[in-house]
């Protein structure tokens, strides 16, 4: 499990696990799933384009992942939100389709792109995928008061002033990076499970923001190593180990929030008023 | 509590020792009142001081926990708060007005023109005939509200209830809505039951005041209720009432007052006059 | 005329069996779609959607495992997430699409076994036929299925239509005229249930969101009365649908040759450009006066 090639799937994983872990924190303070659900599926289309006409598998997911998070950004302000939202995810997934219908290997190549695929990590990945993942975390840092301020104020729309549409633009579009990282090992279906049970079950443990961050990215280390480590040994695809995990991270996330709910009420005497949600960026 | 002799005795509304405890606090403490047939009444308070609960229990949307509601056989008829329609809702005036006829029937429904003419007819009685094809959606608030004013009167209930109608219009606007009401409750002779946390816009009109203030409740004619004596006794403290070129105001006692809150409470027994 | 016709239509079309199948099944389904569609749109649920036709993906790659048809998976699992959405019902949208999100991870997670473990056992594609449709390989047994679900669809629709029109202007104002709008709402996503996983027979399950939101969203932008929305977005369903049947055909001669490109392909780009018409048509509308705040829904990220 630990020779050659698979030297380089630890690496990618893992650095992938990182990134995904802090930007997923913030997919989930802002509230962005469903976006984090849809840019990947741009970036399965320009993986399968890219890949048909021979060009690195990384740039056309790149590419096409950064011009669904302008696309989204653009078109989501133009008609109703999630209806725009919804149709380019499945425009651009048509495309990718089409892509792979014209390539000979269809089935494999599709399963690989949309459930990960273990073995698939060149030693060629790995410098960009470095590259790729440093400037995410860079501009998280850069961004983090804004970022967190914004997700804990209610999203104004189009009241909000210009610098607010950068931020979130930007965050858009350290989405898409990290979609384009990710991808190839985890698979475009399973990226959101990645960014979205790890930081959900940090930030149903403790509500302080750096805490939380790391706690992702812990959790999401331990989810991506079992996911290889499995996929390995069973020859399932990656992406079922990430989803089910995911899950699981998620899962406890909630069930540790509840128990801590009812030790609270169950420690206070029932003629004080009820303790209010603490007002924080975690509530 | 005295009946007025030419109004029949049935009532649209009564309420009867409601309290309600939500999350642990009492919301409200037997709360009591009656409305009578054609009677235009104001709900007066604070925010806080449990007008929208009172109105979602009485509405059915809410059990309290103490007490009874009995309304009048011809229904209520609501109009909510703040509610802000979908732009892309595919409903016309026209649609969401007859929806107040038979928006809980099963099936499509045939297009009928006696339908379609009560519809017509109650988009004029507010004054928006004109509005009768727009997108309910795409209206201002003011035309928002007097197509739902239209909605809740359409199925001809005994009571019409509106939460708050008053709430951020400048005061022309106001006026026009009080006079509107009152000119339908007139015509339709329907009772009227009006939330609102300022009573000036209302006094031209109000037949009887229902003042609620933490929780509580005091009723009667507006000239009885609205005075130093009964609200000190509801809030629990002294206030002042002043009546000024015709506006009332309620204003917190003295400063050697503060801090001085009486023994109790009235209760409902010792609060309620008339 | 006929030339004309000879230039669209590759020869063949109207004789070939598989197409007679594909425009019926499609058609009923396209319309299905469009009528559910719109009670979709109107109740801000595409996400609820775009989750139950991802669900369906577990439920077609299982029976694909066991044997039979994907229909029937595709049902079986949309309806019982259906059941399950409604159950869990959390209140703040942003909790609700993250629940529906792992929940969706879970079920693709799951397929995602299921086809490995087909594709082990048997050489079928089965990958491309759940995800991506089946629209000329569909099995003329099944449409008597096809035709009952899609009467159950449409019938719990038609059924509430004025109950579900009046909770979509206001839950509030539906509770007092007496509506069950907890009930309402279920069978509402029942039926969005079922036409999701007919429309993930036909263009697949990954794309039949587009099915249902598409022609929906096209018609709420081109008219105001609930009758005429519901009549056009299941008119321009159908068209999506036949063209895109038309254009796979046709594509068959396109390069690369022999090969033909997937129909689905042909429906999502339609879908896409019809909605985008309707947007460029109506540039006005959307700079009404927007004092009463956001129109729901408009942040990004949220479904």
């Amino acid at each position: 499990m630990f020779s050659g090639f698979m030297t380089n799937t630890w690496a990618v994983a893992s650095i992938v696990a990182v990134v995904a872990g802090v930007v997923g924190l913030f997919v989930v303070l802002r509230g962005a799933a469903f976006v984090a659900d849809a840019l990947p599926t741009g970036a399965f289309a320009g993986a399968a384009g890219a890949s048909l006409i021979g060009v690195n598998t990384l740039v056309g997911l790149g590419a096409f992942a950064l011009l669904g998070a302008l696309g989204i950004g653009w078109l989501g302000r133009r008609g109703r939100h999630d209806v725009a939202v919804a149709l380019a995810l499945v425009a651009m997934l048509g495309l990718g389709a089409l892509f792979l219908s014209f390539s000979t290997e269809y089935g494999p190549q599709i399963e690989a792109l949309l459930f990960g695929e273990v073995l698939g990590v060149s030693a060629t990945e790995i410098a960009p995928v470095a590259g790729l993942g440093a400037v995410c975390v860079a501009a998280v840092v850069v961004l983090y008061r804004p970022l967190l301020l914004s997700s804990v104020m209610p999203e104004l729309g189009e009241a909000r002033g210009v610098r607010e549409q950068r931020i979130e633009m930007c965050f858009l579009v350290v989405l898409a990076l990290t979609t384009a990282m990710a991808l190839p090992v985890v698979g475009a279906l399973l990226i959101f499970s990645l960014m979205i049970g790890p930081p959900a079950a940090a930030r149903s443990v403790t509500s302080r923001p750096l805490l939380a961050m790391a706690l992702s990215v812990v959790l999401a280390l331990v989810t991506v190593w079992a996911a290889i480590a499995a996929s390995y040994v069973s020859n399932w695809p990656v992406g079922f180990f990430v989803g089910t995990i995911g899950a699981a991270c998620y899962a406890a996330g909630r069930g540790w929030t509840v128990l801590r709910s009812r030790r609270l009420r169950r420690s206070q005497a029932s003629t004080l008023p009820p303790v209010a949600p603490t007002a924080s960026a975690m509530a | 509590m005295m009946t007025n002799p030419r109004v029949s005795q049935e009532d649209m509304l009564s309420v009867d020792g409601v309290s309600v405890r939500l999350g642990g606090r009492e919301v409200l403490h037997d709360v009591g009142f009656t409305i009578g047939p054609g009677e235009f009444v104001g709900l007066i308070g604070s925010n806080g001081a449990g007008k929208t609960t009172l109105l979602r229990v009485i509405l059915g949307l809410l059990n309290p926990s103490a007490g009874t509601v009995r309304v009048g056989a011809a229904g209520v008829g609501y109009v909510p708060q703040k509610i802000q329609l979908d732009p892309d809702l595919p409903l016309r005036a026209r649609d969401l007005v007859g929806l107040g006829l038979d928006g809980n029937r099963l099936g499509i429904g045939l297009p009928s023109r006696s339908r379609r003419q009560r519809v017509d007819e109650m988009l004029r009685a507010v004054d928006a005939g004109h509005l009768a094809s727009a997108r309910v959606g795409l209206l201002s608030g003011g035309e928002q509200q007097r197509i739902l004013i239209a909605h809740a009167l359409i199925s001809r209930p005994g009571l019409l209830l509106l939460d708050e109608p008053l709430a951020n219009l400048d005061i022309v606007s106001e006026q026009e809505v009080v006079a509107l009401l009152a000119r339908i409750a007139r015509e339709q002779r329907i009772a009227v039951l009006i939330s609102a946390h300022d009573m000036n816009p209302l006094l031209p009109v109000m037949d009887r005041i229902v003042y609620m203030a933490g929780g509580r409740a005091a009723s009667g004619p507006t000239g009885e209720v609205v005075t130093t004596e009964v609200l000190s006794r509801l809030y629990g403290r002294h206030v002042d009432v002043i009546q000024v070129h015709g506006r009332v105001l309620v204003v917190a006692g003295r400063d050697d007052d503060l801090g001085i809150p009486l023994a109790r409470p009235a209760s409902a027994a010792e609060i309620r006059t008339a | 005329m006929g030339r004309l016709l000879s230039l669209i239509v590759e020869p063949g079309f109207f004789t070939n069996a598989p197409v007679h199948v594909a425009l019926l099944a499609g058609g009923v389904v396209a319309v299905v779609s469009g009528v559910v569609g719109t009670f979709t749109v109107m109740r801000g649920q595409s996400y609820a959607g775009h989750a139950l036709a991802d669900v369906s993906v577990t439920g077609g790659s299982a029976s694909v495992l066991i044997g039979i048809s994907p229909l029937w998976g595709f049902a079986a699992t949309s309806v019982a997430a259906a059941g399950v959405m409604d159950m869990i019902g959390i209140r703040r949208p942003r909790g609700r699409d993250l629940a529906t999100g792992i929940v969706r991870g879970a079920g693709l997670g799951l397929a995602a076994l299921f086809l490995y473990w087909d594709t082990t056992h048997s050489a079928t594609g089965a990958t491309v036929t759940i995800l991506f449709g089946s629209m000329f390989t569909i099995d003329p047994s099944l449409l008597g299925v096809i035709a009952a679900f899609s009467l159950a669809a449409v019938g719990i629709v038609a059924v509430l239509y004025r109950p579900l029109l009046l909770s979509s202007a206001s839950p509030d104002l539906a509770v007092v005229r007496g509506v069950r709008v907890r009930t309402a709402g279920v069978l509402c996503l029942v039926a969005i249930a079922l036409a999701v996983s007919l429309s993930a027979l036909t263009i697949g399950a990954i794309l039949s969101t587009a099915l249902l939101i598409g022609p929906a969203a096209t018609a709420l932008r081109l008219t105001g009365r609930p009758g005429l929305v519901v009549a056009w977005s299941a008119l321009i369903g159908l068209a999506v649908t036949w063209l895109g049947v038309l254009l796979a055909y046709d594509s068959y001669y396109w390069p690369p040759a022999g090969h033909g490109w997937p129909v689905s392909f042909f429906v999502v780009t339609l879908i896409l450009l019809a909605y985008l018409l309707a947007l460029a048509r109506r540039g006005g509308s959307r700079a009404a006066p927007l004092e009463r705040g956001e129109p729901r829904g408009a942040q990004p990220g949220c479904g």
